[in-house]
């Protein structure tokens, strides 16, 4: 019960901050948010299932493209957007992890990195004439939240970090059950749990499934805060910061994903006068972190179960 | 001789090949429902194949493996499990670094119906499962005898309860046939003797135990019906007396008099 205390004092002081903090700095903080979202659906897939996926930048960019395309030729609002750019990203994710899902490690690895790359390629050539080719599509709409529109970045404050907690309570809840626990014996030993009655296959691909869905509704999120989207933001390079933030903060760790979205989207802005040496420094951590303390900064903590209410009934 | 009787597992002409290598070849024996079956054989005879066979793990080339009036070849590892084969592994495969009591609840994940939607919103049937889990996962615990800490990982154990984790958690899938491969490998005297009272005592729960072990007073012990397998191919089956003066299964542990 103590610790339900701190973490609600915790949240209560962070959600006044945008109230004392100027709009650059809030903006800040909605970055952070935004990868801390990746992050968590990332997570799923990565820290939970084992399944070394590089290539998340790819459902991100397919839940903003739908949002953007959805929004500036059909004009449908953004807010209907957020299950439907999930969907989407979802049903391609399930296209593309179907034939690789057997794949193990570095293999899949690799071929995830080719899905980033092959979507962002298609994006910059205009695929169907639709994505707008480099210069990406300008003029995506704000959310309209019940008459209220979404635009300062404080509004965009809450907007996102309400968003964050309840795909924390969501991911939290699904890794303290049945399902939760699947994808752990899967990432422990694939085989054993085979063995003992898990269907693998399936439970790697609603991982995957769940993870795009999520990635899907954030690239709506993203689509209707920058308001123009281009291929840029979906670079290889971005899904190696998502999976950066998982390794850094601790895999599997729902709290070390978000403290991993803190210190690698937000330090960068505290030490701006550092911006040459910033992957010199991102490298070095990174190198020390791996050899000093490899579960990562807050690594997932061991569920636990009331055994003595059980036995006492 | 008499009409088909039903045996709860049927092997039949069982055969499979490693590029030209015949691993299995022509296996066929019953398992009655009840009975504790023993596989022996020197290294390399196919004991571990057939295992694998039978849990699904590889595909035969040829044959048959007929499960409670089932053909189960061809099916995948995790329904053959549903439908109540359960195994253990020759070298330990437990989820080390979760909890001894995950490790024990996860055999009874294929009995239990909670799917991503009822995971996130906790309705109270699926509460209630998740006790039930835990439940079941506790008395198995107990039925193999580990009174331990639950709580703390599962590689932690010593060998022997890591052996006794590895058997209760293929308990709590509920099987009809229980496979055990080498059981007793790495463990001392006394803990064999617990195992074979276990063996004894999960059989008397009305679960078939088909076994492969290498300790032969273990074998000649716990099994009441004994297949001896060599070069993957049936040399003997019978009682253990039988067997233990059958003149191959002599020439295939300690090799031919040449004269």
């Amino acid at each position: 019960m103590n610790k339900k205390y701190v973490i609600g004092m915790i949240c209560i002081l962070f959600f006044s901050t945008p109230l004392f903090l100027n709009p650059y700095w809030v903006d800040v903080l909605n970055n952070i948010g935004i990868y801390a979202i990746l992050a968590l659906s990332l997570n799923f897939i990565l820290g939970d299932t084992g399944l070394f996926h590089m290539g998340h930048a790819a459902f991100f960019a397919i839940g903003a493209y739908t949002t953007a395309i959805l929004n500036t030729f059909y004009h449908i609002p953004i807010i209907l957007l957020i299950p439907v750019s999930g969907i989407a990203a979802a049903i391609f994710a399930y296209i593309v992890a179907r034939p690789i899902i057997h794949l193990r490690g570095d293999y899949l690895l690799i071929v995830t990195i080719g899905i980033v790359e092959i979507v962002r390629i298609a994006l910059i050539n205009n695929v169907f004439e639709i994505t707008g080719g480099s210069n990406g599509i300008f003029g995506i709409s704000r959310p309209n939240l019940f008459g209220l529109i979404i635009r300062k970045p404080i509004h965009f404050f809450y907007y996102i970090w309400i968003f964050l907690g309840i795909s924390v309570i969501l991911f939290y809840r699904l890794r303290h059950s049945r399902f939760g626990r699947a994808l752990n014996f899967i990432k422990e030993d694939e085989i054993a749990a085979e063995g003992t009655g898990v269907n693998i296959v399936r439970y790697k691909l609603i991982a995957f499934v769940i993870g795009a869905f999520w990635a899907g509704m954030v690239g709506n999120i993203y689509a209707s805060k920058m308001t123009i989207i281009s291929p840029e933001s979906f670079t290889f390079w971005e899904s190696v910061v998502y999976f950066c933030i998982v390794i850094l903060g601790g895999s599997g760790s729902i709290i070390g994903v978000i403290v991993g979205s803190f210190l690698l989207i937000g330090l960068p802005e505290l030490f701006r006068e550092f911006a040459q040496a910033r992957l010199l420094i991102f490298g070095l951590a990174m190198i020390i972190m791996m050899i000093f303390r490899p579960q990562g900064i807050i690594p997932p903590e061991p569920r636990r179960y009331n055994i003595k209410s059980l036995i006492e009934d | 001789m008499g009409f088909i009787h039903m045996a709860l597992l049927h092997l039949k002409n069982l055969t499979k090949y490693f590029g030209g290598l015949a691993a299995v070849k022509n296996v066929s024996f019953d398992l009655n429902e009840g009975s504790i079956l023993g596989l022996i054989g020197p290294n390399g005879a196919g004991k571990t194949t057939v295992f694998n066979l039978i849990t699904g793990h590889y595909v035969p080339d040829k044959g048959e493996i007929i499960f409670n009036g089932e053909n189960i070849v061809k099916k995948p590892t995790h329904k053959i499990v549903e439908l109540g084969i359960a195994r253990t592994f020759q070298t330990i495969r437990l989820f080390k670094n979760l909890s001894v009591l995950e490790n024990a609840m996860s055999g009874y994940h294929c009995r239990m119906k909670a799917g991503v939607f009822a995971c996130m919103f906790k309705p109270a049937w699926q509460r209630l499962e998740e006790k039930k889990a835990i439940d079941i996962a506790l008395k198995e615990l107990q039925f193999v005898g580990l009174n331990i800490d639950l709580e703390q990982q599962a590689k932690n154990l010593s060998h022997g309860n890591q052996r006794l984790l590895e058997i209760a958690r293929a308990l709590t899938t509920s099987p009809k046939l229980l496979i055990l491969d080498e059981p007793a490998g790495g463990m001392n005297d006394q803990e064999t003797k617990k195992l074979v009272n276990l063996i004894k005592k999960i059989r008397d729960r009305g679960i078939t135990v088909l076994l492969i072990e290498h300790d032969m007073n273990l074998v000649m012990d716990v099994c009441e019906h004994i297949v001896v397998l060599d070069n993957g191919e049936k040399i003997a089956e019978g009682t253990p007396d039988e067997v233990k003066s059958d003149p191959k299964v002599i020439e295939a542990y300690l090799g031919l008099d040449e004269e």
